[in-house]
């Protein structure tokens, strides 16, 4: 001790209480130092990554389509499950509809479908025609398409369409310059030639048609009229596709060699067993005219009305419904086109039983199988989806640098073995185990470091549902897109040659199980063999 | 009790416990600071057990949950850096109870209960933040602030 501290006991005093009271205080010290390097360690890799990797960081933009100048007249040709689902996309909803929205909205904050549908963008298009052959569901048809305010029964209800019996007349309709077709895909051929031929615009959903000849038919028509033409892939407006591409085209994944695409559900209605309304029978339903364009005909049979889907008549079950959506996902991102040859089989193994049905037994299998090679691009893709377990396989885009699994969220991880992040794994710069790359919408960055619990939550759409972002309806904007064609000239995303590609590749499954044979498409003569 | 009474190795066990807390509780809410995307949106959506209803309507109420993520993050890089410093301990500790009462009862280990956010560990009634929460309390019932903490100026200044 100092000889003044000896002689001063205050000042001694008073040293011990400043260095007692003080004494954590190099804790802080510890603390920011240690928070400090650890943020920086994360930054740094984080940024070597996003460099090394070479993608584009934040969100897309919220792209609104253009809906200027006089409204676009549509006519509604469907108006089933799917064509509701369409008018709703295109701002039509039946009172009823938003009567019971608002109601489970009182009653569960988490349901936002009516504040949703209300933010919806106004797409500046009327109804002026519906044709359904069902008249419970063309009344509803009316009824929505008359509900322009968005309210519930008791609102205004104005412009009210005009009902038509068959399409043609529809098509005849001069206050008609585009259509929406929803109907079963035996119908598709016939309806979109026609519209073509009478000059509308044409808005018609997956699967394009049954077969090849009617996609050639189709593609034919629409090419020499020039109408815009968009099929109803709605994935098209799906982010994480477009991130997909984007990655694809910058090389993360290296040499592109299996692709896997699945579909899994597990209820009656996902396997197209649809409930048979109690109003459908045959006075209500225009029969005839439903089995117009089938070779075999039938008897009236509400069960094949409403479960269209099960009998090779009227669809092609999984290829047209479901491998479909999944095609074209992959062709979006890879561009790869037709496959030169398709495999495919499966069975009725499921919903065997006549007590799943009233009267038949379905004949589309429910669990089924498609291969297709592209060896020109030294790749292949499988398709596998059973109709009987949901357990959820997604979709793998396999290189030999790397693996992309892809859902609303979009992951890539590089593969232990990869030539080109060889040296980056042994230096620990990437960790195979956890993804080099991570894309969740809604959020505001893109990180090379995601915690575990995040992708959780974003592959169950929780993370970003209540804030920040908002939730769009894909359905929604692929016919924003599709308008905004009309009102500019241009052809959208899924315009007539993708479609001709998606139509073609399904046709050749379907045929591949009907015929138990390969199918090969011929480049160079444009044909099926 | 007075911490003059206690043991120096008494005195400094004590401290060190409430350092120890006092970091984690900084170190939660400065790395929720740094996270732009950080939200309180998802822990809030995944609570169970009795009043999930009300965490849930705090997640369906935008303008709400983001006074509450403020909230969090400053309350426990305050409630952090007090215990640390011994600084205003007494509220720092009962904040922090609070708080953790909070995180708590919203996902409360019961039989039965399930949630979305991976747990590290395995608790029955009992866990973690449980624990943290009487461990506060402990240090809240055995004063060290007005020996080792800034505390030591700011109530003690006048008393001797």
């Amino acid at each position: 001790m100092s000889e003044k501290s000896q002689n001063d006991p205050g000042s001694s005093m008073k040293r011990r209480d400043l260095l007692k009271g003080f004494a954590t205080l190099p804790v802080v010290g510890a603390f920011a130092y240690g928070a400090w390097r650890k943020r920086r360690q994360d930054h740094l890799r984080n940024h070597r990554l996003i460099r090394e990797l070479n993608m584009s960081t934040g969100d897309l933009e919220y792209k609104r389509y253009a809906h200027d100048g006089d409204a676009i007249r549509l006519g509604i040709i469907g108006y089933g499950i799917r064509g509701t689902q369409l008018m709703k996309a295109a701002g039509f909803v039946q009172p009823e509809t938003i009567r019971d929205w608002k109601e489970s909205a009182e009653k569960d904050s988490r349901d936002t479908r009516y504040e949703e549908f209300l933010g919806q963008d106004d797409l500046n298009v009327v109804v002026n025609g519906v044709c359904d052959l069902f008249d419970v569901h063309a009344e509803r048809a009316i009824s929505a398409a008359s509900n322009v305010g968005r309210e519930g029964p008791g609102g205004s209800m104005e412009k009210t369409p005009k009902r038509y019996r068959n399409y043609r007349e529809l098509l005849a309709d001069k206050d008609i310059d585009a259509v929406i077709i929803a109907t079963p895909d035996h119908w598709h051929a016939n309806m979109a030639i026609d519209a073509a031929r009478a000059g509308k615009h044409i808005y018609v959903e997956k699967g394009l048609a049954c077969t090849a000849e009617e996609v050639f038919a189709i593609r034919d028509a629409v090419r020499e009229s020039g109408v815009i033409f968009q099929l109803g892939h709605q994935g098209r407006q799906t982010e994480s596709y477009i991130k997909a591409k984007e990655a694809v085209d910058k090389n993360l994944l290296g040499k592109i060699n299996l692709i896997e695409v699945c579909t899994n559900r597990n209820s009656p209605n996902g396997a197209w067993v649809y409930d048979i309304h109690p109003d459908g029978n045959s006075r209500t339903i225009d029969w005839k005219q439903f089995e117009e364009p089938c070779e075999t005909k039938h008897p009236f049979s509400a069960e094949r009305f409403f479960r269209w889907r099960c009998w090779w008549d009227y669809g092609t079950g999984l290829s047209g419904d479901l491998l479909t959506h999944e095609y074209d996902a992959i062709n979006q991102i890879l561009g790869m086109g037709i496959p030169e040859s398709a495999i495919s089989s499966g069975g009725v193994y499921f919903f065997e039983q006549p007590d799943h049905y009233v009267n038949e037994v379905r004949e589309v299998p429910d669990i089924w199988n498609a291969t297709f090679e592209y060896p020109h691009l030294n790749f292949a893709l499988l398709y596998s989806a059973t109709l009987a377990n949901n357990r959820d396989r997604g979709k793998v885009i396999m290189g030999h640098d790397g693996s992309m699994e892809l859902g609303n969220s979009l992951r890539i991880y590089a593969c232990p073995e990869s030539t080109r992040y060889r040296e980056k794994i042994e230096s620990g710069l990437i960790q195979p185990d956890l993804p080099i790359y991570t894309y969740i919408p809604g959020r505001k960055n893109v990180d090379g470091v995601t915690t575990p619990t995040e992708q959780y939550f974003a592959d169950r759409g929780l993370l970003y549902t209540y804030r920040g972002g908002r939730r769009v309806d894909t359905t929604h904007l692929h016919i924003a897109e599709w308008l905004e064609g009309i009102r500019q000239g241009k052809q959208p995303s899924c315009n007539i040659d993708q479609a001709f590609e998606e139509g073609i590749t399904a046709a050749m499954a379907t045929m591949a199980y009907r015929e138990g044979r390969k199918v090969y498409w011929d480049r160079e003569k444009q044909q099926v063999v | 009790m007075n911490s003059k009474n206690y043991s120096p190795w008494q005195l400094w066990s004590l401290v060190l416990l409430r350092v120890a807390i006092g970091w984690h509780f900084l170190y939660e809410g400065i790395s929720k600071l740094m996270n732009p995307d950080w939200s309180s949106l998802a822990y809030l959506m995944d609570s169970e057990g009795w009043f999930e209803g009300l965490f849930h309507s705090m997640a369906g109420n935008p303008s709400l949950l983001n006074v509450l993520d403020f909230l969090n993050i400053w309350g426990l890089i305050l409630i952090g850096a007090g215990l640390i410093l011994g600084m205003f301990t007494r509220i720092a500790a009962i904040a922090g109870m609070v708080l953790l009462a909070f995180y708590y009862l919203s996902h409360p280990p019961l039989v039965g209960a399930t949630y979305l956010i991976p747990s590290e560990g395995s608790y029955l009634w009992v866990n973690k933040n449980l624990i943290e929460l009487i461990t506060l309390w402990v240090i809240l019932l055995f004063p060290t602030w007005n020996t080792v903490g800034i505390d030591r100026f700011i109530f003690n200044k006048y008393r001797n």
